[in-house]
């Protein structure tokens, strides 16, 4: 044991002496901007194609869109969020010649990958809300849009509140892998941590940790709101 | 003038004609009642009503003004749609009230919305909403229900949920206020208060239709009767004369059913 009482001893003068806890502030804040904004953003897109899936379809517009939902669900589904965040970093800036910083591409990137699956776990919603809900506000003069936004949506985000909270778990663990394009996440503050002190052991270990908190307070907080909105609903 | 013109509605679901031919009118304050087994096109002549549902064929018309042409694509635009549908207001057999909103929330949300659409709202949005909510109070005391306006769906019985959707039909001043058998989902005792709110509507000359299967309040409380069977309406007439003379042997059958 004593062996790990040095291993310990070691990362704590280099997370307090060396400014590891710098980079590990730093890295939390990117993991969480990168996971909330990616959320924040996948909620918008999501959002919208499961609004544009449920749109009957007699016409031709909601065809096309409906098709072009399609196509975009499958695309960012069927490929790996490390080789969506490669693509878009060393293919589609340098092609397009915008610059953006690592982070920027992450949090696009996320945001893109988290509304192709947002987009059906908001289309379940949708489809478990009465369809008397979407009948009463058109009785009443409402046009299509306005009842999904003020009726029907918001029933639907209380029924898919602990869904989504699970693809916001997802999220934050899925921040480990923004190095690959150079963002500097938590993973990548412990590994400076580690390669300053060659032991991996305890750093590795620090950040699971912190991950498994992370996790939790989510966790806590979504059951809070999910309270909160139960207000209005027989299953309190 | 009549209130309502219905000329020639037809409507299918894939192979099966439900409507055939719908055609009636009626004045001003009148009620009819539409009475006939399930299936046999009640609920959709409503729908058709309230553009829930489109018609394949037929117009229909509101104070001589034509709100639907089927050979008229302009009046099939979706813009044009919603601003017709304000001529009719629609009670559901499920109510169908918004559970995130309270009682008062549900009778005002639509008018607050619409309201948003005035030119003048900005400038006048204060005055504006008091109005709105002073009409959203006075329909649900109108109902019955002063005391639960800040209630939520759930914590309603199903009669003062009815009560509410009514409220919330009438908030937008409708020319012609539709009933889907709106007692349908409620046990006798609760049917009655229903039933109470609507006869006292009657008796303000409220123009309504009503689909319903209570033989009595239809006798008690309308001025017309239709009969339908099969997409068509069978047999029309005042409830003296559907009720206690029948023309028609399928009316006598009906009818027949319901006492036995």
């Amino acid at each position: 044991m004593g062996d790990f009482e040095r291993k310990v001893e070691r990362f704590i003068e280099i997370f307090i002496n060396q400014n590891g806890y710098v980079k590990v502030l730093e890295g939390l804040k990117n993991t969480l901007l990168i996971a909330i904004l990616g959320l924040v953003i996948g909620i918008l897109i999501g959002t919208i194609i499961a609004t544009v899936r449920v749109v009957p379809k007699y016409k031709v517009l909601p065809r096309i869109l409906n098709g072009f939902c399609s196509f975009y669900v499958g695309l960012f589904r069927g490929t790996p969020m490390v080789v969506q965040l490669l693509v878009c970093y060393y293919v589609m800036l340098p092609l397009m010649g915008v610059h953006m910083t690592g982070v920027q591409v992450a949090i696009l990137v996320f945001g893109l990958n988290s509304g192709a699956y947002i987009s059906e776990i908001m289309r379940s919603g949708i489809m478990s809300v009465d369809s008397g809900q979407m009948e009463a506000g058109r009785a009443v003069g409402l046009s299509f849009g306005t009842t999904m936004v003020k009726i029907v949506i918001p029933q639907a985000v209380k029924n898919i509140l602990p869904t989504l909270g699970n693809e916001f778990i997802t999220l934050i663990k899925e921040t480990s892998v923004v190095s690959f394009v150079g963002a500097a996440d938590l993973y990548v503050a412990f590994s400076y941590i580690g390669s300053n002190s060659y032991e991996f052991m305890v750093p590795y270990l620090v950040m699971a940790l912190i991950y498994i908190v992370l996790v939790m307070i989510i966790s806590l907080g979504i059951k809070i709101m999910e309270r909160s909105l139960r207000k209005s609903d027989r299953r309190n | 003038m009549p209130a309502l013109e219905v000329k020639n509605i037809n409507k299918s679901f894939g192979q099966t004609s439900v409507l055939k031919d719908i055609s009636f009118s009626m004045e001003q304050g009148e009620v009819i009642s539409i009475i006939g087994s399930s299936g046999s096109g009640k609920t959709t002549l409503l729908r058709c009503l309230n553009f829930l549902e489109t018609p394949d064929v037929g117009q229909i018309f509101v104070e001589d003004q034509c709100i639907f042409n089927s050979e008229d694509k302009k009046s099939l635009k979706d813009s044009q749609i919603r601003k017709n549908r304000l001529h009719f207001g629609l009670v559901f057999q499920s109510f169908n009230l918004f559970p995130q909103y309270t009682a008062k929330q549900n009778v005002m949300l639509a008018c607050e919305l619409l309201a948003k659409e005035r030119p003048d709202y900005k400038a006048n949005k204060k005055q504006i909403l008091a109005e709105i909510e002073q009409n959203a109070r006075n329909l649900l005391k109108r109902v019955g229900l002063s005391e639960r306006m800040d209630n939520y769906p759930h914590q309603l019985s199903g009669g003062q949920q009815q009560r509410v959707a009514i409220a919330r039909a009438l908030a937008l001043k409708p020319d012609i206020l539709c009933f889907d058998e709106p007692t349908s989902a409620l046990d006798p005792e609760l049917t009655g208060e229903v039933l109470k709110v609507i006869k006292a509507l009657a008796d303000e000359k409220t123009t309504m239709v009503i689909v319903t299967h209570e033989m009595d309040f239809a006798r008690e409380v309308s001025d017309r009767v239709l009969f339908m069977d099969d997409g068509l309406i069978l047999e029309q007439g005042t409830p003296k004369e559907v009720f206690d003379n029948p023309r028609e042997e399928r009316t006598k059958q009906f009818l027949k059913k319901l006492t036995d």
